[in-house]
């Protein structure tokens, strides 16, 4: 379209305002900030120490590192556990039925992260619903350590990024016609043929959406690790916050900051050239 | 001829809803069999029992003399060719193709062979790598066909492989099914609702009705003598009547025309004449017709398939009878008298 009315451009103001007021400026402001260096006389400087402070104490290094590799995992984790249910509830459940279902998997969204984490530590501690069980019906005897640990962070960044992946996953199964799996049964595939020939190819730009938004929330998540993960957990929002709140370095925390934005960024793009996805077929 | 497929009182029942009703049939090995019928009257519902995708409430399929309880659409000997076609999008033309041997073992070498003589024989040469979306109706159809066919099944199905096709492209593939059944000597088991495709391109047809089989015969024969009423209105144009009396050789049309008819062993109920049966201005000296008087209501010029729209004088009775486009009846026009007569043997009779 070339001749664009008054109305699209008044439109498009509201969205203008809303990208450059919460997006860009906050980022530009963080940009310069983190490279600036408070010198010994108290007057700030351009330097890049902020950023060669994080190679300085291998914690860093460590947490980024884990971060990274945690949130690969846990976004890997969501697409097995939510396939078959995404599977199932396209193509196996009546229609009718499939739609209040979806409706259910929205109540941890509706209830909100910090309810949904009280509820896993009700479950996961010591004397917590799971240990109760399993020494009443005397399968252990003291009770198993899940709380604080690495397990109850990745069920707690699971279960609250699944849904976003649940999604994206659906819509795609949906489009897929039902007689692209009978063609292919009928020349003779056997289920797992169809499932990597068929149906993963087919599905590949929703999974790829719904991994870009479950990964992005993942790492940049700081409630589940924080009480879930415990002490231990060493997830690099966790030092990101510190910086900002504890050490009031906020120079060091941009720094850190962008490095995080900078690591999902680079993931992300790997991903998808290894998949072999365009950005723009994945947002679509 | 030994028998490719085998159908034995099978029935599939949807909940109380009977879509096939015990319908038995035997197809010859080599042959173009299809089966004709209106919409929803259970045609794909049958064939997708034969490929295995519904398993039948009652009875007993059985390919080449072996029974088909159980056995699972991969491990069939047949293959479809759905009405949407199903091609994979995510493949292209030649992977579309090799897609069902890959499940075999066979070597890649012959893999390839195969495709190539497969697209070939199609026509598809130079296709190899093109995405199946970039098709023409036409191809697509042809790599559907393919792709089933390169596996040398005992049975290709084909449901409704032509309908989304325009009325000139479907002329043509027709004639092009026809001729490479002929050439490959696969059976072919066809469901159209299209009569025209059916009577072309089949051996044998079976016309379905609700569920049931209601003739099985050549193309000729099912036209020619229609077993029932129901294929006597949907087998090619009819006139139909209802007839109220018959006794003594004379028929009574509802509007009261009495129409002559030799030997009925039955009460019959409905009257079918094809618009070609009538003989226009018949000679005196032709023996077994029955004359009718008639008055021209309008001429239907549709080129070879042109007709005359009449009643009948007598009863008032619509008639449509052909116009054959010659020197002969290029004066008849609206209003005109006409002398018709129809052989005893045209004037069909049933008893429902
Ligand atoms: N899976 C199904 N569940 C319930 N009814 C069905 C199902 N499949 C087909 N039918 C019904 O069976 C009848 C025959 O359908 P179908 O075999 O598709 O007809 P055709 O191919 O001759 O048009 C239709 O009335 C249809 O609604
Ligand atoms: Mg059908």
């Amino acid at each position: 379209m070339k001749n664009r009315s008054g109305t699209f451009y008044l439109l498009m103001v509201p969205v203008l305002l809303w990208l450059v007021m919460l997006i860009v400026i906050p980022h530009l402001d963080m940009f310069f900030r983190s490279f600036q260096f408070e010198n010994d006389d108290g007057s700030m400087v351009f330097s890049l120490n902020n950023y060669l402070s994080f190679f300085e104490d291998s914690i860093y290094w460590v947490t980024f590192v884990k971060t990274a590799l945690y949130s690969i995992g846990v976004t890997f984790l969501a697409f097995v556990v939510t396939f078959p249910v995404a599977f199932y509830l396209t193509k196996v459940v009546a229609k009718k039925y499939s739609s209040f279902m979806v409706l259910l998997l929205l109540i941890p969204i509706w209830i909100g992260e910090l309810v949904t984490i009280y509820g896993w530590m009700i479950l996961l501690s010591d004397n917590g619903v799971i240990n109760n069980f399993l020494i009443q019906i005397g399968l252990i005897d003291t009770p198993i350590v899940m709380l604080y640990t690495n397990f109850s962070m990745t069920i707690g960044l699971l279960y609250m990024s699944m849904l976003f992946m649940i999604i994206p996953m659906m819509s795609a199964l949906e489009s897929l016609d039902d007689s692209l799996i009978e063609a292919a049964s009928d020349l003779g595939a056997t289920k797992w043929t169809i499932f990597r020939q068929i149906i993963i190819p087919y599905t590949t730009p929703g999974i790829a959406s719904g991994g870009i938004i479950v990964f992005m929330l993942v790492i940049g998540d700081y409630i589940a690790p924080n009480i879930l993960g415990g002490k231990s957990s060493l997830w690099f929002t966790e030092q990101i916050y510190n910086k900002f709140l504890a050490t009031f370095n906020w120079n060091e925390g941009a720094a850190f900051g962008f490095l995080l934005l900078l690591l999902s960024s680079a993931i992300i793009w790997l991903a998808l050239r290894l998949t072999g996805q365009k950005l723009e077929k994945v947002g679509s | 001829m030994s028998n490719v497929l085998e159908i034995k009182n099978v029935t599939k029942k949807f909940g109380d809803f009977t879509a096939v009703d015990s319908v038995s049939f035997d197809v010859e090995d080599g042959g173009f069999f299809s089966i004709l019928g209106g919409s929803g009257c259970g045609k794909t519902t049958l064939l997708r029992m034969i490929a295995g995708f519904e398993k039948e409430t009652e009875g007993e399929l059985l390919i080449r003399g072996e029974s088909m309880k159980g056995i699972p659409p991969e491990k069939r000997a047949v293959n479809i060719v759905f009405q949407n076609l199903a091609l994979f999008p995510m493949m292209n033309v030649e992977k579309n193709v090799a897609f069902g041997l890959q499940r075999q073992k066979i070597a890649k070498p012959e893999v390839q062979n195969r495709v190539t003589e497969m697209l070939e024989r199609v026509g598809l040469i130079g296709f190899e790598k093109k995405n199946v979306d970039d098709l023409s109706g036409g191809q697509r159809q042809r790599v559907a066909i393919a792709r089933s066919l390169v596996l040398r099944p005992s049975i290709l199905l084909l449901d409704e492989p032509l309908g989304a096709l325009d009325r000139k492209l479907r002329e043509h593939m027709k004639i092009e099914l026809k001729v490479l059944q002929k050439e490959i000597g696969t059976t072919f088991i066809y469901i159209t609702h299209d009569q025209s495709e059916a009577l072309v391109m089949s051996d044998k047809v079976a016309v379905m009705n609700e569920g049931r089989f209601e003739q099985l015969d050549t193309p000729k024969n099912l036209y020619k003598n229609p077993a029932t009423s129901f294929v006597a209105g949907f087998v090619g144009e009819s006139n139909e009547f209802d007839v109220v009396n018959y006794a003594n050789g004379e028929l009574t049309t509802k509007n009261g025309c009495k129409l002559t008819k030799p030997i009925l062993d039955f009460q019959p109920r409905k009257l079918f004449m094809r618009p070609e049966a009538f003989i226009l201005n018949p000679t005196e000296d032709l023996v077994d017709i029955e004359r009718i008087s008639m008055k021209i209501r309008a001429i239907l010029f549709d080129g070879s398939n042109s007709k005359i729209s009449a009643i009948i004088k007598q009863s008032n009775d619509d008639v449509l009878l052909s116009l054959p486009q010659n020197a002969q009846f290029e004066a008849l026009k609206e209003g005109d008298d006409l002398k018709v007569g129809i052989h005893h043997d045209d004037l069909k009779c049933y008893r429902d």
